[in-house]
């Protein structure tokens, strides 16, 4: 499918598009981006993995960000029957307590990596059966990643 | 005894027990939390961050050219290849072309890269299983690429040969001469290897059937390289988004569709024969002119996200770089190919014994600094 036929299913897939805040951008990125509220993301990956026209069933990459004010998560989905992309955000502006659904009972790479963005972001994942630090120790206190992080020790230095 | 008072007196009772981090098997400082029963494996949980270094966060802090140089400590066997990953994502989002020599450069020490990746591989893997002697096998033909890395990039293992816009330096002028030498010694040595352990039964028996996984469960959990192509995968990056030299040369993406470990290993051999076909094909082709494009001393990348993938001799690494249209990314994140083969370790071992562990691990291939970052 192209990235226009793709953006046009999505958008049939919700009946109110602007309460989901759903959003395409193809600017400034090789792929069809595409931002949601939090609260539609598992909603929306299982269809996006589950629908016979988009069928992405492979998710390649999952990077938290720190855009700032926001704490993010970026999904990066490829159809291996299609072979077509899609890169799917999502974004909160609360960092005390920063939650979104877990996708690892979607596609189970993703239980590493939302560990490993739980670890560097200190991003939770609603539902992740095993939450804890990937690479920290359990008892650092931080999360080295996220851009306001004082790094003590000096270990990178700014 | 009867079978009664065996159960009452000998209780079978699952236990912890610790592999690694500095166990040989593990290649590396890995360490692996089994839950097992007698001689069964209930469940194996990788205990992770020995080696990180927090790659990502020091990229934040440094200048494109910079960054370049710490990819090769992540995946150090792939090393040309992570540079070359960075460089080409930085090149595309400047827009910029770079010579011919140099696609066909990167694309020949790659391969080179992925020989000498695979016959240490080849080497440890027999190891793991109780042969000695493909170790020396292995390294004696990799010493040979070694030297020819140290003659022309200046360095045997983290070579730091690319940089945005091209190479450090041109090739040295006895390069052609012994990559060609060393191709015809590897042509008559890649038989040997199939006579030592190809080929043998106790190697097989130790191999076929043990931990198989589906192709559903390669995708699932976001297996690539050669892992993925065993279970019959196609995901070989060099073939669905080619770069560099790649789209000049014809050559067979290695699938095999078993899924155990014996297919794992026919997919690595295979590959080391595609290599040298690719190598072949560029040798005598070396474009001329020059070795680099000039940059900017402080390259400053437009705002926009960018994503490159190429293949390692892991699989498929990642980079995504988040720029502001500053002198530093903004975020930059490695997807290792390591990390996501990794996470499916637990679901092909659990059921197996502790031998088939050690024998499917070295089948995964990992390298822990890729995985750690």
């Amino acid at each position: 499918m192209t990235n226009q036929e793709i953006k046009e299913l999505i958008t049939t897939w919700f009946s109110g598009p602007e309460s989901a805040h759903l959003e395409f951008t193809e600017e400034g990125s090789q792929f069809l981006n595409l931002s949601i509220d939090p609260e539609y993301l598992h909603e929306l990956m299982s269809w996006l993995k589950t629908n016979n026209k988009t069928s992405f069933d492979y998710l390649f990459c999952l990077t938290g960000v720190d855009w700032g004010k926001e704490l993010g998560v970026v999904y990066h989905l490829e159809s291996t029957s299609h072979r077509h992309i899609i890169v799917v955000k999502v974004q909160t502006s609360d960092r005390e307590n920063p939650v979104f659904d877990s996708v690892q009972d979607i596609w189970p790479t993703a239980n590493f990596h939302e560990r490993e963005v739980f670890d560097l972001f200190g991003i939770k994942f609603k539902g992740h059966p095993n939450l804890k630090r990937l690479f920290m120790p359990e008892d650092w206190e931080g999360f080295p990643l996220r851009k306001d992080y004082e790094d003590e020790v000096n270990m990178v230095v700014k | 005894m009867e079978t009664a008072t065996i159960n009452n007196n000998f209780k079978s009772e699952e236990y912890f027990i610790n592999m690694g981090p500095q166990h040989p098997a593990t290649h590396g400082v890995l360490r692996l939390l089994l839950t097992i029963d007698g001689e069964i494996i209930k469940k194996v949980e990788p205990d992770l961050g020995y080696i990180h270094r927090s790659i990502e966060k020091m990229c934040e802090r440094d200048s494109y050219q910079q960054i370049v140089h710490l990819t090769d400590r992540m995946d150090y066997l792939s090393s040309h290849i992570n540079n070359e990953a960075v460089c080409l994502a930085v090149e595309n989002a400047l827009e910029l072309e770079v010579p011919e020599r140099v696609k066909v450069i990167r694309t020949i020490i790659d391969e080179l890269t992925r020989i000498s990746s695979h016959t240490l591989w080849w080497g440890v893997m027999g190891m793991d299983v109780g042969a000695l002697t493909s170790y020396f096998y292995g390294f004696r033909d990799r010493e040979m690429i070694n030297d020819i890395f140290e003659e022309t990039c200046g360095a045997r293992l983290t070579m730091n040969y690319n940089i945005p816009g091209g190479l450090m330096q041109d090739i040295h002028p006895n390069f052609v001469k012994r990559v060609k030498e060393f191709i015809a010694h590897f042509k008559t040595k890649l038989p040997e290897y199939d006579k030592l352990l190809t080929g043998n039964i106790i190697f097989q028996k130790r191999t076929k059937g043990v931990g198989v996984l589906s192709k559903e469960d390669a995708i699932a959990y976001g297996a690539s390289g050669p892992v993925a192509r065993g279970s019959g995968y196609s995901c070989d990056v060099r073939k669905h988004h080619p770069y560099s030299a790649l789209d000049k040369v014809s050559f067979n993406e290695a699938l095999h569709t078993e899924g155990d470990s014996y297919a794992r290993y026919l997919v690595r051999i295979q590959e080391m024969w595609e290599s040298v076909s690719i190598i072949e094909q560029l040798i005598d082709n070396i474009p001329e002119g020059d070795f680099k494009v000039a940059t900017n001393a402080v390259i400053k990348l437009p705002k926009g996200e960018y994503y490159q993938k190429v293949e390692t001799a892991r699989g498929e690494l990642g980079v995504y770089i988040i720029s502001t249209g500053g002198k530093n990314p903004h975020r930059m994140k490695f997807r290792s190919p390591g990390l996501s083969n990794l996470s499916l370790l637990n679901h092909i071992t659990v059921g197996g014994k502790i031998g088939d562990l050690v024998a499917t691990m070295a089948t995964i291939d990992i390298v822990v600094p890729d995985i750690d970052r």
